[in-house]
């Protein structure tokens, strides 16, 4: 709309599109400036911007107290295990709905949808009494399958959106060609679906890793995340917003950073049907 | 095109999808729906006994149900409103060319990858705490009296943190649509003689409809079940003020751990939810059938 | 040469075998604060004593705490070997039979040592089911600077009437200064902890002999209408959203003229590394009305075992080290008197280098010592508890009687109102619970 644009147009919509950018991004800001703090200067009016006691003793007090890694660890395997073995569901679930599909197969969507929709501590008792007998509390296996669990229907909803982009007529040639079901798959579908397939492990890898819910009631230790790590720094007596700055930081800090690379292969997929 | 086989084929290779989340839904829903008849609570086992309907009809007399209803009500329609409004304004500033437009796509859209328990934890205590917090430090730069957010406006309180948490989703989205709008076919209005604001209404918009449509149905799945950002900062009140459906079963399950009454609420959650559903697919469903 | 890997390999499963013997490793779930993560640092004490066992911490925030290990324990999860639970879980577990007696606790850990008000809280028929970690009651701190400023002197134990008097007299919001600070954060071990203790003094109880509450009766409606007025009048501004970590950082930055709160407060206000006005503390009981009789509290952080662990002799040693006059000594060895876990043992109240360590201390006993969980109401009630009942359903009844007088103190509601409400969602409760 602004394609003219005049140097001084340019340099003042920058410079408004900047504050509008900084003050969105100023709550991070702020938490991760307040980790560098100590606690009383946290807490101090008016605040301190740059000239306070630069210290990283919060960080020393959060890795003497819990061991961040083994969090983090548990935080990536969740994740990424999650998202693998949800993958190879939604791919054969959604294949199935875009291309063959049925008169039930809009319901069946809809219904999987809904899923998601309740709020899950109403079958907290059930699904712990089951993770009992089964042997499943506080191990990773049992928590990957309820976040699994928990975002299979996103991840069919945006892979079948994905799929029925693609032209079944190259699907067909293939299949004229004498692939077999599994090679028109393997070796077709998902070639062309690597960023909506990408954008979908995404977006799991993501939800899955800030899941608070089943991750901090379904665990004690050996499979805790960092959801967990941060539990045990809220509110607790005394004065603590500076080391809950400092953990704050350490938690979100390996997704921000796969989020801020992987941007562009995030939209890709959500966008596909999209921006068509 | 759906042959005899391949429907077959299609019915098989569906399957394990379904067959697994039938059973996550139908086992827990099964023992739920079962829970939901007893007098079952946790912290007196070996007294279940059945009640018949007399939990559902607590739960909904309660006189918190109709307002967690509303609140819930509120909370996602206030910040889809918000969030799609505002990803749009948001998508076509990042639209323009700017000065390190590439780094100021990455600030706008890191909220999103904030962790909620964070989100809210964040907000609650360095910015709007009324003594210590950023906006009170603000507010006392101007002269003005601090506002006490979550005393009087609790909702709203709530409804700006989820808003900041989700409206980078719906920039990400929506940007990425505005960036494939046919340039050719703005600059053909544009010499046709229309202004920038028949533009946005009669090429841009259209265009993004698909978009907004991803937008509000994910987001819907998420802000009916927000539960962490009230859990940390309101605990639900003060009185019922943010008390949503979600935090509602909540308390019936983990404060009074009445597994029967929670078990009523999460019954009813679903149905809301499957209705909330059924209206969202007739309102926005056909966008996305193309 | 297959006989050497077979015997190699033979003894190298031995080894693993008697390793995995040897060590017991104990899951202690336990809640948050400092004296607990001093207990977690000091680990290294524990484990150089008892080399076979090995401890393993999960620290969470106190709400997440509870209904972690409430569920667990329900359900027989078997997650813990060791949880921290408040003197409000233990007659309702012990009842049930969910905890496993502490029998074990060695001949030197000196049972009598420990005060009565607390060990008659955690025991049931003379057994221990809970070892108490800190123990605390509540009273007010104030600031003696403004007091003095004011020409206040504090005459014997306040009534609720003179402290709405000092409050209006140092209330002074331009300088910074409230007149008090109050627990307004709902929650029954928030808001409603100090709540009923005011409640208790102005003559109410939650429930009569045949368990119905008592919202609509006078006794109420004065007390709450003294808080709504007190904290809404001439507390800070966010009063709704204050519990003690709050109001904690609020008195050490100088901001309350009076605070009532936990007695363990006291050892944070006076700590110069914390607090602005760490030398203008001084201690008094918290208020009374028509009586005395629970307008204080009694709270203790204990160790229990659940029923049925397999690790019963292990985490007993280990509850035996963490309530035992030796660790407090440990600590104080380490981090000074100040910081020892009060509360708990009568012998620390008759250590001279922990009464001149903690000023604190004699208000602290005395607060703690005339609390009494089972006769605290000036009308005769069903339940044990000071500033709670000790029944399952109490929970939820005191988180959302809590919502209602937080909305009350917000404005949102009135004080007859908030009663109201108070009444019917507590009688609904109780009578969907089958107490009558």
């Amino acid at each position: 709309m602004e394609n003219k644009q005049t140097p001084l147009g340019y340099i003042s919509f920058s410079v408004f599109a900047w504050i509008v950018g900084l003050l969105i991004f100023f709550p991070i800001f702020w938490m991760v400036l307040t980790s560098f703090k100590s606690e009383l200067e946290a807490v101090s009016i008016p605040p301190s911007f740059i000239s306070f006691d630069w210290t990283l003793e919060n960080y020393a007090e959060v890795q003497e107290r819990s061991n961040y890694f083994k969090f983090a660890m548990n935080s990536v395997i969740l994740a990424v295990g999650s998202t693998l073995v949800g993958l190879v569901f939604a791919v054969t679930c959604a294949w199935a709905m875009a291309f063959n599909p049925t008169k039930r197969t809009k319901n069946a969507l809809l219904w999987m949808l809904s899923t998601k929709m309740m709020p899950p501590v109403g079958v907290l008792v059930p699904i712990y009494l089951l993770f009992r007998d089964w042997g499943l509390l506080d191990t990773r296996f049992g928590l990957i399958m309820v976040l699994f669990l928990m975002n299979l229907p996103i991840m069919v909803w945006m892979l079948y959106t994905y799929f029925k982009e693609i032209p079944t007529d190259i699907l067909e040639a293939a299949r004229m060609d004498g692939a077999t079901l599994p090679k028109e798959i393997i070796f077709v579908l998902l070639p062309m679906a690597v960023p909506g397939i990408a954008s979908t492990m995404l977006l799991n890898v993501i939800l899955a890793w800030n899941e608070a819910f089943w991750t901090l009631n379904l665990t004690t230790s050996d499979a805790a995340p960092l959801t967990a790590f941060i539990a045990s720094y809220s509110s607790p007596e005394g004065l603590f917003w500076a080391k809950l700055s400092a953990a704050s930081t350490l938690a979100v800090a390996p997704i921000l950073v796969i989020g801020w690379f992987s941007q562009k292969q995030l939209v890709r997929g959500l966008t596909f049907g999209a921006v068509k | 095109m759906s042959t005899r086989a391949s429907t077959l084929t299609g019915r098989i290779m569906s399957a394990p999808s379904i067959i697994v989340l039938f059973l996550w839904m139908a086992v827990p829903l099964g023992m739920t729906i079962y829970f939901s008849f007893l007098r079952y609570n946790l912290l007196s086992p070996g007294m279940e006994e059945w009640i018949g309907t007399l939990n559902y009809e607590f739960f909904l007399t309660d006189p918190a149900f109709f307002a967690s209803l509303t609140n819930t009500l509120l909370l996602v329609g206030s910040v889809l409103v918000i969030t799609v409004v505002g990803g749009i304004l948001l998508g076509l500033m990042l639209d323009q060319p700017i000065f390190g437009r590439g780094i100021l796509r990455l600030l706008v859209i890191a909220p999103f990858f904030i962790m909620p328990t964070v989100n809210a934890l964040v907000w609650k205590n360095l910015l709007m705490d009324p003594v210590s917090g950023m906006f009170a430090w603000l507010a006392s730069l101007l002269g003005l009296p601090a506002i006490d957010w979550f005393t009087n406006i609790p909702l709203t309180s709530i409804i700006i943190m989820v808003s900041w948490q989700w409206l980078p989703f719906a920039v990400l989205i929506l940007l990425t649509a505005l960036q494939s709008l046919d340039r050719d076919q703005k600059e053909a209005a544009q010499m046709d003689g229309a202004g920038p604001v028949s533009i946005f209404f009669y090429i841009t918009l259209p265009h993004l409809s698909r978009a907004i449509t991803v937008v509000v149905l994910i987001e819907t799945i998420f802000l009916l079940t927000v539960f962490a950002e009230i859990f940390v900062t309101t605990g639900g009140g003060p009185g019922l003020a943010t008390t949503n459906i979600a935090f509602l079963v909540y308390t019936q399950a983990l404060l009074q751990y009445d597994v029967g009454g929670a078990s009523a609420g999460g019954i009813v959650a679903v149905i809301l939810a499957n209705i909330v559903a059924i209206f969202l697919i007739r309102l926005i469903g056909k966008n996305l059938d193309n | 040469m297959k006989r050497v890997m077979g015997a190699a390999l033979g003894a190298l499963l031995a080894g693993g075998i008697a390793h995995a013997n040897a060590e017991t490793k104990l899951t202690i779930a336990t809640v948050n604060n400092g004296d607990m993560i001093r207990m977690q640092k000091l680990t290294g004490d524990f484990t150089a004593k008892n080399p076979d066992i090995s401890l393993e911490w999960v620290t969470l925030e106190e709400n997440t705490l509870r209904q972690r290990v409430t569920t667990d324990i329900a359900t027989k999860g078997g997650q813990y070997d060791v949880m921290t639970i408040g003197t409000y879980e233990v007659p309702i577990w012990a009842e049930k039979g969910w905890l496993a007696p502490l029998d074990g606790l060695g001949a030197d850990y000196d049972v009598d040592d420990i005060m009565p008000a607390i060990r008659s809280a955690v025991s049931k028929d003379d057994a221990l089911y809970a070892a108490p970690f800190y123990g605390e009651s509540s009273m007010m701190m104030y600031r003696t600077d403004l007091f003095e400023k004011a020409g206040i002197k504090i005459d014997g134990r306040l009534t609720w009437d003179q402290t709405l008097e000092i409050a209006q007299k140092l209330h002074d919001p331009d300088n910074g200064v409230y007149g008090i600070c109050l627990r307004g954060k709902a929650g029954w071990g928030e808001n409603m902890a100090l709540i009923t203790t005011m409640g208790n003094a102005y003559g109410a109880r939650w429930f009569d002999e045949e368990w119905k509450p008592t919202f609509d009766g006078p006794e109420w409606k004065t007390a709450l209408d003294m808080y709504t007025n007190i904290l809404g009048n001439y507390g800070p501004p966010g009063a709704t959203s204050n519990g003690f970590n709050e109001n904690l950082s609020l008195f050490n930055s100088g901001k309350c003229g009076m605070w009532i709160d936990a007695t363990v407060a006291a050892s944070f206000v006076t700590n110069p590394k914390d607090s602005k006005v760490a030398d203008k503390v001084g201690f008094t009981e918290s208020p009374c009305a028509v009586t005395c009789n629970g307008a204080n509290w009694l709270w203790a952080w204990n160790l229990g075992i659940p029923m049925g662990s397999q690790k019963v002799e292990a985490a007993q040693k280990f509850i035996a080290w963490a309530t035992s006059k030796e660790y407090l000594e440990l600590v104080a060895s380490k981090e000074g008197w100040a910081n020892v876990p009060p509360g708990t043992r009568m012998s620390l109240y008759k250590n001279p280098e922990y009464t001149s360590a903690a000023p604190f201390a004699a208000k602290t006993l005395a607060a703690i010592e005339s609390a009494d969980p089972v006769n605290s109401t000036l009308k005769p009630k069903p339940y044990i508890g000071v500033q709670f009942a000790a029944i399952p359903e109490f929970q939820g009844i005191g988180t959302i009687v809590g919502q209602q007088f937080s909305a009350a103190l917000a404005g949102q509601s009135s004080v007859a109102e908030a009663l109201s409400a108070a009444q019917s969602s507590t009688d609904r409760t109780m009578r969907k619970a089958g107490y009558y």
